[in-house]
């Protein structure tokens, strides 16, 4: 139950996008067309429930009995950046599908702040493993949830007039704008 | 104005108002909507990134020669990463307020890619103190940015800056403005005012926004921050899905009416 509340506070509540800012510039820059919002969302929740497995993993039986915590910065950017790579390899040669329908998303995924934030929030608040990992996948979860909703926004907009400054950037914030006063709602579950 | 090329005088205005990273470049949008909740935090995260940015510049370009071209990535994320921790711990010993503020986004400065761009376009080719300049510039054009956005959300949403009442007492702060949705409708609302002004992003002609924004995947790609939006990796996605013509069209729209 208590897992059920994390997961539904991490996906909902607290979106990742919409009330924390991580991993903005995927979220504004991969939404314009559907299909491309829900590959980038689909490798996005792949990378980051491995990542903070693997993460959790080194940071409980590696950093801390060897008590350099403090080297959980660059321990754990070289993992995800070593992790995204072998996925990707590892996709490449044995589940051709998958790489297929994910390959050209994941190398984007290594510098969208969400994966590095929640390892390092599952650090800050002590999540044991198991807590990590579904904080993660809840995580991603919200992250999918919000730039697929953003796509299909926008899809509807490219047929409205929007004023000419507004074009473009501004409008996409002021639609994200709007979305995270929706988010607000759910705030009501807690 | 006419500066020498590569000075520092020249790196500085180039940073905070020719290139300026946030409204000209488009990079490094979590911290800058995400830790400018007041002045003061947007200062402490300006302030830190430009520490980083700055030294981080200096070493990279003297370690330039040594760095072998293919490694050079990872290289730079590990002198990054470490100057990211050595400044998170400063903070918490010396300023535990502001960095009890700004919390996980210390840290994820690593993933800022205003540094791993500037690293890649600017310091890996250039010698150390016009790089040092540089990093110097490009942190101060940052700083400026969040504290504009941070006192403007402030000021409406609080009816403070730097702290301090500034509205007349019969003001009603308008909340929202410091919590989430207030940092995208700020933002929003200053980058149209530029485009309206002909200033910041308008003033690039390569980079052509009503087509979206870059996709911040500035460390797997070769033009960093240069892309104009267009990067060839999410060229190749978007050929892949590319089969609803509902954008095209849109587009052809609205330049048909500006023609």
């Amino acid at each position: 139950m208590e897992l059920l509340m994390l997961a539904l506070t991490a996906c909902l509540i607290n979106n990742v996008v919409l009330s924390q800012f991580l991993g903005i510039c995927s979220f504004l820059g991969v939404s314009n067309k559907t299909k491309t919002a829900s590959g980038m969302g689909m490798a996005l929740t792949f990378v980051l429930t491995l990542s903070s497995l693997v993460c959790g993993v080194l940071y409980n039986f590696i950093l801390v009995p060897l008590g350099v915590q403090y080297l959980k910065t660059i321990v754990f950017i070289l993992i995800v950046a070593a992790l995204v790579q072998f996925v990707e390899m590892f996709l490449k040669k044995f589940v051709k599908a998958l790489y297929d329908a994910l390959g050209i998303y994941l190398p984007l995924i290594t510098t969208n702040c969400a994966v590095l934030g929640v390892a390092l929030i599952n650090v800050q608040k002590d999540y044991n493993i198991l807590e990590g990992t579904v904080y993660g996948f809840a995580t991603a979860l919200g992250y999918t949830i919000a730039i697929i909703l953003l796509s299909y926004i926008r899809e509807k907009m490219e047929y409205n007039d929007i004023p000419k400054p507004f074009r473009g950037f501004p409008i996409v914030m002021v639609t994200a704008a709007l979305m995270s006063i929706a988010f607000f709602g759910f705030a009501a579950f807690k | 104005m006419s500066l020498k090329k590569n000075s520092p005088a020249e790196r500085i205005v180039n940073g905070i108002y020719t290139e300026n990273p946030t409204f000209c470049l488009v990079l490094g949008m979590c911290p800058t909507l995400a830790t400018t909740t007041s002045a003061t935090n947007a200062i402490g995260m300006g302030l830190s990134t430009t520490a980083i940015l700055a030294l981080s510049n200096l070493i990279i370009s003297l370690l330039r020669k040594i760095i072998p071209d293919r490694m050079r990535m990872p290289a730079y994320i590990v002198v990054i990463a470490s100057f990211v921790t050595i400044v998170d711990f400063l903070m918490e010993g010396y300023t535990p307020a502001v960095y009890a503020a700004l919390g996980i986004y210390i840290p994820l400065i690593v993933v800022n890619c205003i540094i791993m761009g500037r690293a890649e376009a600017y310091a890996g080719k250039y010698p150390p103190i016009p790089s040092f300049f540089d990093g110097l510039g490009m942190g101060l054009g940052f700083t400026v940015a969040l504290i504009l956005i941070g006192g403007i959300r402030e000021i409406i949403g609080a009816g403070t800056f730097f702290g301090l009442k500034v509205t007349p007492a019969s003001y009603v702060p308008v909340n929202i403005f410091v919590l989430a949705p207030g940092a995208f409708l700020v933002l929003a609302f200053l980058v149209a005012l530029m485009n309206k002004l002909h200033i910041g992003f308008a003033r690039r002609k390569d980079v052509d926004l009503s087509q979206g924004m870059p996709c911040g995947d500035c460390m797997n790609c070769m033009k960093v921050g240069m892309c104009g939006g267009k990067p060839e990796k999410l060229q190749k996605a978007e050929i892949l899905s590319s089969k609803t013509s509902a954008g095209e069209t849109a587009e052809s729209r609205h330049k048909e009416e500006e023609a």
